[in-house]
């Protein structure tokens, strides 16, 4: 088990790395701060100052050099935008983010979950026919539309929610929730659902497929044969099987609903990482956009070792092979 | 029935305010950026400035017909016997929200900040030696030269307390490259008529109603709720469903259909802002170009039958519906130095370019990069889109490059651009601004944005002499002289003047501000 953890940190230490260096050279490109930093009056001179001062002179390996070891300090720098430490920009806008990534992803497993087992268990009815048909339009919706179909539907023709923002917020200290006033809770509902439509149909289809080929197995079989009741057989049986690939792709989904909620966050103007993120590529703020991607990598790589270790509990023949020492 | 009651509501709702009963107003104003910092000397950026406004004070302000307006000071003028010195009169009486009064001490504390190193507002008093408090309410300005303009160049140099600014360590204005954050970024102590009373960057900022403040008549709106809301849609939406109560920035296309929505109102007007196609000039071949052993730009001829092609009204009326001032000249006409004669342009004709091109010796055209931004200025890419196309008509083959304005800016910096769409705003109202960046040779601190390197070194010795030139008719004279030679030599191609929209509720009054600062003082309500 420790030989196991310990490999895979070591390889999550490496992909951070390789992670931080693409993220380096694609900056190359993206543009160049000082324009926008400095404005229209700027001339020549104060140009090349500021690019000399913020070291954007230097060669790159330099820079990248500068930037790892600032960074295992916990230090990225000071945002050109915004001019606050970038650690504290995205300390603060993280609860906004981890608070409509974890709701989404509730929604998600949740009728996720129902949703697959009933259309599993009703192939043929009416219903299955129509929850199949109207999942297909959720995959292939691309999210910014459904958002702002669900704002105008909800907010500027029913006028029952809010339109943008995170509502009133309660700070505990260490955290800005959300969850703990009216207004709160009725901003979270536009985006959450946004956000968790096209994982829900992943999973209900994940979970259906699943169930499908589990039910076809020889022991839910010989489990009949046996005289079980259906709720056993489906609910103890069955449904247990299926949930292993559940776990890894809800897990690796939570992992992308963190990292990615960028378009819904821009569209429903949601103060979390990914419209600070947004915002900052507008500006070529590259403190904020190298230690956003860093803290993306972050997210997936314990998001995947957590879920690694899940399964090699969850999975007694991994297990075996593990301690069998290969 | 209903409607004489609302009449009779508003009769007496109209008696409660004449009894001098306060209303409490609280406006949310969304736009599309946040402020970048509160530190009032740290960013020269419109949307920054404009928020610094409600908090801060400037010695001089500028009323939206672009007029000098006493704030601070109450009165400026050049020291009789030195022509060297500006000398300002403050007003008495003010004070900052912390309650401390507001001394002549506090104006050079603020220039001297404003004018060190790390400021950005530091070109606008390049010329400025050194500021003295004469007594405690006179201050003269010495500048390097008599300075005819300097005034102009105060309107977003805001004052702080001197006192609290060295209690919080804010002598030196924020340095990006220090690696740390200064107090004023986040905490304000002005005189302005708001004070802050939070703010969450990017997501809300409130300000309420600063009580001890000097003017007279207290603004109608007593809590200012600001709230950057960046996707054009979302922001639209907030406004129709009632979430805010004035948008800033509407898209072009939303305009009609917002009008046509009861209950907004939507106020339309010139945005001092100028935009403009460009070229390169000399005798080097362009690097994008399929004539490789001389610089078509560079003939007369060829930028006339550009001129020609160039369908302002085309534009205007398709792809900004209606919602731009066609111009032939680069200056709005706000600023100083423009003349309807200079505004007026040649119709399209596209026959007439033609022989021009053959003329030249390109009645086969050539082939020709453009570098366009796509999301600085209204509708900035389609521009460029439906200027190729009429290029085309006269053989001229242009490949449109269009980038963020983070990647067209360096582009355009660095001289690497053949042929280039830019937009230029003019803070001074002056010519001379216009002159001193676009017109003049490229040297290290005049021409930044002379990006086709024109040059006449006739010209240069013109626009030096406007920053030290007194005389007022000459000065005016010169800068007649200087128009007429960049509209002869066409050093720049103007297409149109920006125009601005605000969406309000509709029992909202706010005009549209030349600079695209509009001040919650000037809200009025029905």
């Amino acid at each position: 088990m420790v030989a196991f953890i310990a490999r895979r940190l070591g390889q999550s230490v490496l992909v951070m790395l390789a992670v931080a260096l693409i993220a380096f050279l694609i900056f190359r490109f993206v543009g160049d701060p000082v324009a926008s930093m400095l404005g229209q009056d700027a001339n020549q001179g104060d140009i090349a100052e500021l690019r000399d001062r913020l070291g954007l002179n230097d060669p790159f390996y330099l820079q990248f050099y500068h930037f790892v070891l600032d960074a295992l300090r916990g230090d990225f720098g000071i945002s050109y935008r915004l001019q606050q430490p970038v650690s504290d920009l995205i300390l603060s806008r993280l609860p906004a983010t981890i608070e409509l990534a974890v709701t989404s992803a509730v929604i998600a497993l949740v009728f996720g979950i129902v949703l697959g087992i009933y259309t599993a268990l009703r192939r043929r009815s009416v219903e299955t026919a129509f929850i199949m048909t109207v999942s297909l339009i959720g995959v292939s919706l691309p999210t910014f539309l459904i958002g702002i179909g669900l704002i105008y539907l909800f907010a500027v023709e029913l006028q029952v929610l809010p339109s943008f923002g995170r509502g009133q917020v309660v700070d505990l200290g260490w955290w800005r929730t959300g969850f703990l006033t009216e207004s709160g809770l009725k901003s979270l509902i536009l985006p959450a659902i946004t956000l968790s439509l096209f994982q829900l149909t992943l999973i209900m289809r994940l979970v259906r497929a699943e169930m499908l080929e589990v039910l076809r197995t020889d022991y839910i079989r010989f489990a009949r044969a046996r005289g079980l009741a259906r709720r056993v057989i489906h609910f103890r049986h069955a449904l247990r099987n299926t949930l292993v690939p559940v776990i890894t792709i809800a897990g690796l989904q939570l992992g992308s609903v963190i990292a990615f909620a960028i378009i819904t966050e821009t569209v429903f103007q949601w103060p979390g990482v990914g419209s600070l993120f947004v915002n900052s590529v507008q500006a070529v703020d590259v403190p904020v956009m190298a230690a956003y991607l860093v803290f993306v990598a972050l997210v997936f790589v314990v998001i995947n070792l957590i879920v690694d270790i899940l399964y090699w509990v969850v999975n007694p023949r991994l297990r075996d092979s593990a301690s069998g020492g290969r | 029935m209903s409607k004489f009651l609302a009449r009779a509501a508003g009769v007496l709702l109209g008696a409660t305010m004449l009894a001098g009963v306060a209303q409490a107003e609280t406006v949310r104003w969304a736009r599309a950026s946040d402020a970048l910092t509160l530190d009032p000397h740290s960013q020269n950026q419109g949307v920054t400035h404009n928020l610094a406004h409600h908090i801060y004070e400037t010695l001089v302000d500028r009323d939206t017909a672009g007029a000098l307006q006493p704030r601070l000071a109450l009165d400026w003028y050049v020291k009789e016997d030195d022509p060297t010195v500006w000398v300002f009169e403050l007003r008495q009486g003010v004070t900052f929200h912390n309650g401390n009064a507001f001394t002549a001490e506090d104006v050079v504390f603020s220039l001297d900040r404003a004018r060190s190193a790390s400021s950005n507002m530091r070109q606008l008093h390049a010329t400025v030696e050194s500021v003295t408090a004469i007594d405690d309410y006179t201050v003269e300005v010495k500048m390097s030269g008599p300075s005819p303009i300097y005034p102009n160049n105060l309107t977003n140099t805001f004052i702080m307390d001197k006192t609290w600014s060295e209690e919080h360590d804010l002598q030196e204005v924020q340095d990006f490259a220090a690696g740390e954050s200064n107090y004023a970024v986040l905490n304000t102590n002005g005189t302005g008529p708001y004070m802050l009373v939070s703010r969450e960057v990017d997501v809300e900022t409130v300000l309420a109603l600063y009580e001890g403040h000097w003017a007279e008549t207290p603004p109608e709106v007593t809590e200012i709720i600001y709230l950057p809301i960046a996707d054009n849609a979302t922001r639209v939406a907030a406004l129709l469903s009632g979430n805010v109560d004035i948008v800033q920035d509407v898209p072009v296309q939303d305009i009609e259909r917002l009008s046509n929505t009861a209950g907004i109102r939507v106020e339309t007007g010139p945005e001092n802002r100028v935009i403009y196609f460009g070229y390169r000039f000399g005798d080097e071949p362009l690097r994008s170009s399929n004539i490789t052993d001389r610089n078509p730009f560079n003939d007369p001829l060829v930028r006339e039958a550009m001129a020609l092609a160039l369908d302002r009204d085309a534009i205007q009326q398709i792809v900004m519906r209606g919602y731009s001032i066609p111009t032939g000249v680069a200056t709005p006409p706000f600023v100083d130095g423009w003349t309807p004669e200079l505004d007026a342009y040649e119709p399209a004709n596209v026959q007439r370019a033609r022989e021009l091109m053959a003329e030249a010796g390109y009645a086969n055209g050539f082939t020709v990069t453009l570098d366009t931004p796509n999301n600085r200025y209204v509708n900035d890419e389609a521009i460029s889109q439906a200027y190729v196309g009429m290029l085309g008509q006269i053989g001229i083959q242009v490949t449109l490059a269009s980038r963020p304005i983070a990647e067209h800016s360096p582009v355009i910096l660095n001289n690497e651009s053949d042929f280039y769409l830019l937009g230029w705003g003019v803070p001074t109202f002056d010519s001379a601004y216009i002159f001193n960046d676009l017109i003049h040779s490229k040297t290290e601190t005049h021409g930044t944005y002379n990006v086709g390197l024109y040059t006449n070194p006739e010209l240069d010795e013109m626009i030096i002499s406007l920053a030290t030139e007194t005389d007022e008719t000459v000065r005016d004279a010169t800068v007649a002289a200087i128009w007429a030679q960049v509209q002869e030599d066409r050093v720049l191609l103007p297409v149109h003047n920006q125009v601005l929209a605000y969406a309000m509720r509709d029992d909202i009054t706010l005009a549209v501000h030349p600079e695209n600062q509009p001040l919650m003082t000037t809200v009025t309500f029905d």
